[in-house]
């Protein structure tokens, strides 16, 4: 195919030319940078927990007024809840993975340090807390029988000159000693040493606080419901229904003058948590899809305006001898050019847009990828648009060269 | 004239039907999308309390220990208890509160409710005429309860018609968390959007049914919703909440005349330098004094999805003026010849002009006001999002007219260059083709 003539008739219709060139080029810059985001928010929506989440439902009570002994009643109702058919551990955990608030601590090497090593969010658990959340251990052992502390006794005592035995993530344990023998170490949070036993190989923080959402840390204490603990039920996940119901029912038995602030499957806690994110992906796909539409139909437009424009040309060219694949790919090549001008600018143009937009919301850099993307989405699209008045144009009869308009 | 020039346009119109919906319908997408993020923008950026918002200020202090000091750097957001009491005494601003958030269970006595949490704030008297707060009936507390600490309480409107179906409850006695407080005010409808005064507790959608001194809430422990950070630990036999204890998480704001800030930030670095004296701060004096657009600004109280989303909508609406632009371009000059025609019997450049600049501006106006259609749907469609600043999202008087203009500029700016080349056909090449 002869590119001159096409560049020669294009010469003469610059100002359209450069309309579609534009238009091209915005949509290519835009839609590159939306899929971007699309895939970040899709990546944070799908980030692991560390824990069985299909298994777990998630059951918090609240006291009305000073409780007296709510360590005790806290152990009836772990009791009870272990009691329920189908639950196969339960523990009480003093946050979750995707829930608003959340507790951290910074951790050093020396107890007299300048900066902290690290910040590690603080994951207080009771007994067969492992287990329950399904976290899976990656090097050391799970806690001892004998290790788990009321939390309100240690807290009160302060500092301790013995060690707290405490596992860690695997990102906790890389901060701490990127050389990677953390386990067996000994670590300090403030003047309080902690002796790392195992290693877990993932356990989300609560809600990404500090941008940290891989580092953090299990201690073997033990909250009350009345201190803002979870009750944590482990099952299968076709019982899970069942199991809640069961559960809500055994606390209401073991005080009914409490109040029931969550339950919940631990699924639909993720699936709230991310909710704006999800929405900002429709919201992005959903321009997306209307920006390539727009466009579609802008090319479709001009297009149609040129071969009514040039069907006097184009008879004369049949006449001349032209087949119709000829004429049709005479404007499907003439798209392509075009298509192709303003994909090198809309590249141009979104990675402009990226750098400004990880000045101005932190994001990250684009990889070059996204780039061949959207070309290959805009040429197709091009070539899709311009087919039906391609094919109107090859369609126009010899004889309208003879003809007087 | 005019009204020619617009029946032509509608005889335009109808021979190329869908050429002309297509770049209604882009105009209509494209303004549709801009009004609805420009106008979610806009509330979310709006000044909460436009009388005085100049007159309000936040109070930093850096009280952080010597580790990890980087000179010049922002001292943290929040008071320690210590420093918050030091400052609401020394009480060197025209007001000044101290504040927390706070939550408990309201227990209704003798009725068939069941005990219910709600969200609370413990803050010190001045907080009401402060923010300006409208009272319903009765009075918020004085200073000398704060100092008494007292144990009286204000509830909001929804609080009172949920317990007293709305009756003056002031004088009641009110139970909560196994404590009884005296109802001294019922607050009238007040919920200031973005929630200045305590960003930790949530920006958007937070209501607080109850306030009580802050000095009753330290003598009961009744301890703090929101963000607590601290960077020791509290002596023995005491918590977090206790009034030595190195744990920042209360709020302060002072009210004063915007020419007297720059004496108050000497005040609070005298202040600084005196503690680190006493060897309560380790840092150098590093304070911030900031009124409430500026501290609002400083914590993008503003969405980032928000800013996100305003930009995508103006790159979607500049895609969908450039290709109006090449349609009407396109619709134009394949009406060369009757351009010609007309240019040939008398019409001006400036008449032909004018002829196309109506027509496309007749799309535009009809593709801006399907727009605002589009907005108000759009507007819908966020206020059932689960964000928490969902039901702020009404189109206001001045968005409108922001939408008109819009609407306007768009249509003009689509249709002058289409019409300028339409302009500039020649008639005599016109004729001869024909």
């Amino acid at each position: 195919m002869d590119i001159r003539p096409i560049l020669s008739t294009l010469r003469r219709h610059k100002t359209a030319a450069a309309l579609i060139v534009l238009e091209i080029a915005l949509t290519c810059a835009i839609v590159c940078n939306a899929l971007f985001l699309v895939s970040q928010r899709v990546e944070k929506i799908s980030m692991p927990s560390g824990i069985a989440e299909n298994e777990l439902v998630v059951v918090r009570v609240s006291g009305i007024g000073k409780q007296t002994n709510a360590m005790s009643r806290t152990r009836e109702d772990l009791a009870s809840l272990r009691a329920i058919p189908g639950v196969t551990a339960a523990t009480i955990v003093s946050q979750l993975p995707f829930n608003g608030s959340s507790s951290s601590s910074s951790i050093q090497r020396q107890p007299e340090q300048d900066a902290p090593t690290t910040n590690a969010s603080t994951y207080l658990m009771s007994e067969a807390g492992i287990d329950t959340l399904g976290v899976k251990l990656i090097a050391g052992r799970d806690f001892l029988p004998d290790e788990y502390r009321d939390y309100a006794a240690t807290a009160n005592a302060g500092s301790q000159s013995t060690a707290i035995p405490v596992i860690f993530t695997r990102a906790t344990a890389a901060k701490m000693d990127p050389e990677g023998n953390a386990l067996g170490k000994t670590y300090y949070m403030g003047n309080q040493p902690l002796h790392v036993i195992g290693v877990v190989e993932a356990l989300s923080t609560p809600n990404g606080w500090g941008d940290n959402w891989t580092g953090s840390m299990l201690l073997p204490l033990r909250r009350t419901y009345d201190e803002g603990g979870f009750y944590m039920l482990r099952t299968s996940p076709e019982r899970r229904a069942e199991v809640l119901k069961a559960a809500v029912a055994a606390l209401e038995r073991n005080d009914p003058n409490r109040l029931l602030r969550d339950n919940r499957l631990f699924e639909d806690q993720r699936r709230d948590f991310f909710k704006n994110d999800r929405a900002m992906v429709g919201l992005l796909t959903t321009v997306c899809v209307a920006l390539l539409v727009v466009t579609a139909l802008g090319i479709v437009g001009l297009a149609s305006f040129w071969v009514q424009q040039r069907s006097r040309q184009i008879g004369i060219r049949r006449a001349l001898g032209a087949t119709r694949g000829q004429i049709l790919r005479y404007f499907q090549t003439e798209n392509f050019l075009l298509a192709t001008l303003g994909i090198v600018l809309g590249m141009l143009a979104a990675y402009a847009i990226n750098l400004a937009l990880m000045n101005l919301y932190a994001l990250p850099r684009m990889p070059l990828l996204y780039l061949p993307v959207g070309a290959v989405l805009l040429w197709v699209l091009g070539q899709i648009a311009v087919f039906g008045p391609a094919r109107r144009a090859a369609a126009v009869p010899p004889a309208v060269a003879t003809r007087g308009s | 004239m005019f009204a020619y020039y617009a029946r032509l346009a509608v005889r335009s119109f109808r021979r190329n039907k869908v050429l002309t919906a297509l770049m209604v319908l882009a105009i209509a997408l494209g303004i549709g999308a801009s009004m609805t993020t420009l106008t979610v923008f806009h509330v979310l950026s709006g000044d909460p309390i436009p009388d005085k918002s100049d007159r309000l200020f936040y109070v930093q202090l850096d009280s952080d220990g010597r580790s990890g000091y980087v000179p010049g750097e922002e001292p943290t957001e929040q008071l320690t208890r210590f420093d918050g009491e030091a400052l609401l005494r020394e009480a060197r601003a025209e007001r000044q509160a101290l504040m927390t958030g706070g939550g408990g269970t309201i227990e209704p006595d003798g009725s068939t409710l069941q005990p219910f949490s709600i969200d609370a704030r413990w803050t010190s008297a001045d907080f009401f005429p402060m923010f300006n707060v409208p009272m319903q009936y009765g009075r918020p507390w004085t200073r000398a309860d704060d100092e008494a600490r007292a144990r009286v309480v204000v509830i909001s409107k929804v609080l009172n018609e949920k317990l007293y179906q709305g009756a003056n409850s002031v004088g009641k006695d009110l139970r909560m968390d196994g404590q009884s407080f005296r109802i001294v005010g019922v607050m009238q409808d007040w919920r200031p959007e973005p929630h200045f005064y305590d960003l930790t507790v949530g920006t958007f959608g937070t209501r607080e049914d109850l306030l009580l001194p802050v000095s009753t809430s330290f003598a009961m422990n009744l301890g703090n919703n929101g963000d607590m950070n601290c960077f020791g630990e509290p002596p023995k036999g005491e918590n977090s909440h206790s009034l030595n204890a190195p744990c920042r998480w209360l709020q302060y704001w002072a009210e004063m005349d915007p020419g007297k800030a720059d004496d108050y930030r000497r005040y609070l670095e005298n202040y600084s330098s005196q503690q680190r004296e006493a060897g309560r701060f380790e840092r150098p004096p590093n304070v911030r004094l900031r009124s409430v657009m500026e501290w609002l600004d400083v914590n993008g109280a503003v969405p980032n999805d928000v800013r996100l989303q305003l930009w995508l909508a103006l790159g979607f609406l500049g895609v969908c003026l450039v290709n109006t632009v090449g349609l009407l371009l396109a619709k134009f000059l394949r009406r060369s010849g009757e351009i010609g025609v007309r240019r040939a019997l008398g019409a001006s450049r400036g008449q032909i002009f004018l002829q196309c600049l109506v027509e496309a501006g007749a799309v535009g106006v009809v593709g801006g006001v399907l727009g605002i259609g589009l907005a108000l749907l759009g507007l819908f469609a966020v206020r059932q999002q689960p964000v928490s600043y969902a039901k702020l999202a009404h189109l206001d008087g001045s968005m409108l007219l922001l939408a008109i203009g819009l609407t306007l500029l768009a249509s003009i700016a689509a249709g002058f260059l289409p019409a300028w080349r339409a302009m500039q056909v020649t008639p005599a090449i016109q004729l001869k083709s024909q």
